[in-house]
């Protein structure tokens, strides 16, 4: 069944809404291929997966082009192509799971920038990788991936997205222990995939529910999808428990399998060790695409978050706010502030990324709860260019640096790497949100507006503003280690090759540019998402508050800035120093360092709960279980020794006796035999009496 | 039933009885020439004269003459060391006693069946003859073939042995 | 007593003293001698028959017995011939002693 939902009446879908299927099948396809190929081609691997990213960049880019031609037209597009997939029972009146794909300014952009970013970070991969022998298994993994990403992107059927999920989280995995040998590195492959597991249980409670709530999976399907009113206001209707409506209790059930994709607290623990991974496996998977498939899926359900609440068209909050999308925004601000607390005391260069990373997503998360989608997904498509910027320079780095990953013993990089040094800086601050030049600014200014404004309470904002503070400190820290003050390395560092530094150049570009459709002036990324029109208006700093709220953040990341360079600065202590800060807050410092021990919470409660009850279920394996088939075994043992018993003795002795007795009774027989001719005589002469005998005796009458 | 008739009996019984019970072979032959002789009577008192004759021809003249040549031949002529019964010649007198019973009593039995005097018939060689070649003359052939083959067989079983024992 | 059942005791009192003998002596010749009194007394049942049954003019009591007196004569001709050729090999008459053929 092909539908074309839009908000002016397309009779059929257009082309490249009928096509889109291909933007994640073929990468998948390539990946397919790229199985196949033996470990020397790896020039073929390379050329299998930077083509098929290229071909989806390609059909991405003219999707785009589509959607943003008919907006500007004053219609947005939202075409949906559906397609059965399975019968089920008949309880929910002709109940039939379909699958689907959507193409709406939301996928647009999530199909671009997911996309573009990973076909550079394809690139950036040759010239990292190039000294790896697993180079073609590398390049598979990192197509499936794709793959499986656009997949989530474009999918209208809550299940399509649910199992490329599943496909993302698998090659998370695979990518994370890609260097497998390393044990830290299987143990985090692991880790991340029970994490991230726990929050999948419950996304797929969620789905379930919502299944059974609203007959449909589908998001959009002519009015009749999961996210559209008739559906919604009928879950509306439906109580769960405390208090919650069937609507508040599915999202709730789909954000704890975003909190654990996304990182948010308390499943936010893989993601640091996620680091053991290959820098553009962190770069992509853990900074650009698959953390923000959490956000993403957020968004996605957005409607259903927000309903009950007042909303716009397009699903801005106008007013009031759910139950679903208050503690969406308080485990994000929480998240926000504890991350970026951790990323302040770690020396590895990759691990502060990671706990920004974490910090940023529940900046996110944060702003979709109290902004609405577009606030939120700024953030995201911002975050995802300078945090794989970012990742992508550190990677830089620490090939320049022979490996070497802990900041304590880098130093004055940046005139020996000063391209590198040149887009790190920008990245960093575009992360900082360093005013009006960098698009971070923007995307976040955008976060604490819509928390200044929420109707619910003002502390979310002030701990999302002290979480700004601490990410312009923490950075500036890491800043000052790696490329200021004096190289304390063992080897001199040099500057990376062309195919890895390039694409930093073209991602710091976008850094900057990006920042410009965001603006106040010009929300041209807000109105596209929300389907309205838009026009250059300076008047838009105008509106009140504004000037303040961005002086406010600006006077914080200077704050920030100052402290850690005061703090920092050029002075490089050795590693066996302890460090600045340390020596004015030791024991904070030690709790911080060792990341407020989270992990080991988990390892004294939930991991030794089931150690032990793996324990348990051995011992009932071996002893009960085994002990009854041994026991049964036991029985038929004697079962099989009465049968024998009883064969070997009754049977065969029966017979033998039998035969015995036979041979007896042949004996006496053969004694009638004498040989001689009297006795046979005698017989005759017997037999002749008996028959006369008888024959008298008849006769007799 | 007349004295004639127990006179014959008395003899062909105590002929029979002679011999079987006496020690010397010899003795026992020539008791059996009186026993057939006895019974050669009984037939000519039956009115059977040819059978009566032909009995003292063939039996007496030639069986019995046999049975002496045989019992020469055989070293029959000396006494066994062991006696002349075997071992357990009580359990052959009971049987030859029971077959007797068995027969006198069928006998007896039929006492009252059978016919009580009937005339005696008159038969002639010629009628014999003519008896012989007309209605049995086939088992006069077999009779004839047999009697061949018998002098035959005999002549064949002794030479046998008489070339064996060269 | 009928005649007839007079001749029939003296044929079966011959006929059990020759098979007494016939049982009891150890001299085969003396079996033989046995056996030529049972023939003799079958014979004088048949005379006897004939002369007291019906149909005397048929002559066949008087046929039969002279048939069996043939018979009994190359009878006794070929079974002293074999007892003379088992003298010449047992170098015995004594039949308790031949049980070569005891099973």
């Amino acid at each position: 069944m092909q539908e074309t939902i839009s908000f002016t009446p397309f009779l059929s879908v257009s082309p490249i809404a009928e096509i889109l299927w291909l933007i994640p099948a073929v990468p998948m396809i390539a990946a397919g291929v790229g199985a196949l190929l033996k470990q020397p081609k790896r020039k073929a691997a390379a050329a299998l997966a930077i083509g098929s990213m290229s071909f989806s960049l390609l059909l991405s880019l003219v999707a785009f082009v589509h959607v943003v031609a008919a907006w500007a037209h004053g219609a947005a597009v939202r075409e949906t192509v559906n397609f059965s997939w399975i019968q089920v029972g008949t309880q929910f009146g002709g109940g039939q799971v379909d699958l689907g794909w959507v193409l709406d300014p939301l996928a647009a952009v999530m199909l671009v920038m997911v996309s573009f970013v990973g076909l550079l970070i394809f690139i950036y991969s040759v010239g990292y990788m190039a000294h790896d022998e697993n180079f073609t298994r590398f390049f598979c993994f990192l197509s499936l991936f794709a793959g499986a990403m656009l997949g989530v992107v474009i999918s209208n059927s809550l299940l399509l997205l649910f199992m490329c999920w599943e496909i993302v989280g698998l090659t998370s995995y695979l990518l994370i222990g890609f260097w497998y040998q390393k044990p830290a590195a299987a143990a985090a492959a692991k880790k991340a995939f029970l994490t991230t597991r726990i929050g999948d249980v419950f996304f797929l409670l969620g789905i379930v529910w919502l299944f059974a709530g609203t007959g449909t999976l589908l998001f959009y399907n002519h009015g009749a999808g999961s996210m559209e009113a008739q559906a919604l206001t009928g879950l509306l209707a439906q109580h769960a428990a405390l208090g919650l409506t069937a609507t508040g209790a599915i999202a709730l059930l789909i954000f704890a399998g975003a909190a654990g994709k996304s990182g948010q607290f308390p499943l936010h623990v893989w993601l640091p060790d996620a680091m053991e991974g290959p820098t553009p496996v962190s770069a992509l998977i853990h900074a650009a695409t698959m953390v923000a498939a959490g956000v993403y899926l957020v968004a996605r359900v957005y409607p259903l978050m927000a309903a009950g609440a007042h909303l716009t068209h397009g699903g801005m909050l106008l007013s009031g706010t759910t139950t679903a999308l208050t503690v969406v925004t308080w485990v994000g601000a929480f998240t926000a502030v504890f991350a970026a607390l951790i990323a302040v005391a770690q020396n590895d260069i990759k691990r502060i990324l990671a706990y920004s990373t974490v910090s940023q997503l529940g900046y996110m998360m944060a702003g979709l709860g109290m902004g609405g989608v577009a606030v939120g997904m700024f953030h995201l498509i911002t975050h995802a260019f300078f945090k794989s910027l970012l990742f992508m320079g550190a990677g830089s780095v620490m090939h320049g640096c022979h490996d070497e990953q802990d900041v304590r013993k880098m130093g004055g990089l940046k005139s020996v790497m000063p391209f590198t040094f040149l887009t790190y800086a920008v990245g960093m601050l575009a992360l900082c949100g360093f005013p009006l030049l960098f698009s971070g600014f923007w995307s976040k200014d955008g976060i604490l507006e819509a928390a200044q404004h929420w109707s619910v309470a003002k502390t979310p904002f002030y701990m999302l503003v002290f979480g700004a503070l601490l990410t312009a400190f923490y950075m500036t820290r890491q800043v000052s280690y790696v490329f200021f003050g004096r190289w304390r390395g063992h080897k001199t560092a040099h500057e990376s090759p062309a195919v890895m530094v390039v694409p930093l150049g073209i991602l710091a570009f976008f850094a900057i540019a990006l920042g410009l459709i965001g603006t106040p002036a010009w929300p041209w990324f807000h109105a596209f998402l929300d389907d309205r029109a838009v026009s250059f208006d300076i008047h838009g700093f105008m509106e009140p508050g504004l000037v303040r709220l961005m002086a406010t953040s600006a006077a914080v990341v200077f704050l920030g800035l100052g402290l850690g360079w005061m703090l920092y600065g050029s002075r490089s202590p050795q590693a066996e120093e302890p460090d600045a800060l340390e020596k004015s807050a030791p024991m904070l410092w030690g709790w911080l360092r060792d990341r407020l021990y989270v992990d080991e919470l988990y390892g004294v409660t939930v991991i030794a709960f089931y150690a032990w009850w793996a324990r348990v279920a051995d011992w009932l394996d071996r002893r009960v279980w085994g002990g009854a088939v041994a026991g049964v075994a036991w029985g038929f043992g004697l079962w099989a020794k009465l049968n024998r018993f009883l064969d070997m003795n009754w049977v065969d002795g029966s017979f033998d006796k039998s035969c015995e007795e036979l041979g007896v009774g042949g004996g006496l027989l053969a004694r009638i035999e004498t040989g001689r001719v009297q006795t046979y005589l005698r017989i005759l002469a017997l037999a002749v009496v008996a028959l006369v005998a008888i024959l008298i005796w008849s006769s007799r009458a | 039933m007349n004295l004639i008739f127990y006179l014959i009996a008395a003899l062909t019984v105590a002929g029979s009885l002679a011999a079987m019970l006496l020690k010397n072979t010899v003795h026992c032959a020539l008791a059996l020439t009186v026993a057939l002789a006895g019974l050669a009577l009984l037939f000519l008192n039956l009115d059977a004269q040819f059978a009566g004759f032909a009995q003292i021809m063939v039996y007496i003249g030639a069986v019995a003459i046999l049975v002496v040549f045989a019992i020469l031949l055989t070293k029959g002529s000396e006494t066994p060391k062991d006696g002349v019964f075997s071992r357990s010649w009580p359990m052959g007198l009971v049987i030859a006693a029971a077959v007797f019973a068995v027969f006198g009593w069928a006998v007896l039995q039929s006492v009252s069946w059978l016919p009580q005097a009937t005339p005696a018939p008159t038969v002639t060689v010629e009628e014999i003859g003519n008896a012989l070649m007309g209605r049995y003359v086939l088992p006069l052939e077999i009779v004839a073939v047999l009697l061949t083959l018998a002098l035959i067989g005999a002549v064949i079983v002794a030479l046998h042995e008489k070339e064996g024992a060269e | 007593m009928t005649p007839l059942a007079g001749y029939l005791l003296v044929a079966a009192l011959v006929f059990s003293i020759g098979l007494a003998g016939a049982l009891t002596r150890r001299n085969a010749i003396l079996v033989l001698i046995g056996i030529e009194l049972m023939l003799n007394a079958a014979n004088l049942n048949l005379i006897a028959f004939w002369r007291y049954g019906p149909h005397p003019e048929l002559l066949t009591g008087m046929i039969f017995a002279i048939f069996s007196i043939a018979v009994a004569a190359a009878e006794a001709a070929v079974g002293l011939g074999l007892v003379i050729s088992i003298h010449r090999h047992a170098h015995t008459t004594d039949l308790d002693a031949t049980n070569r053929m005891k099973g």
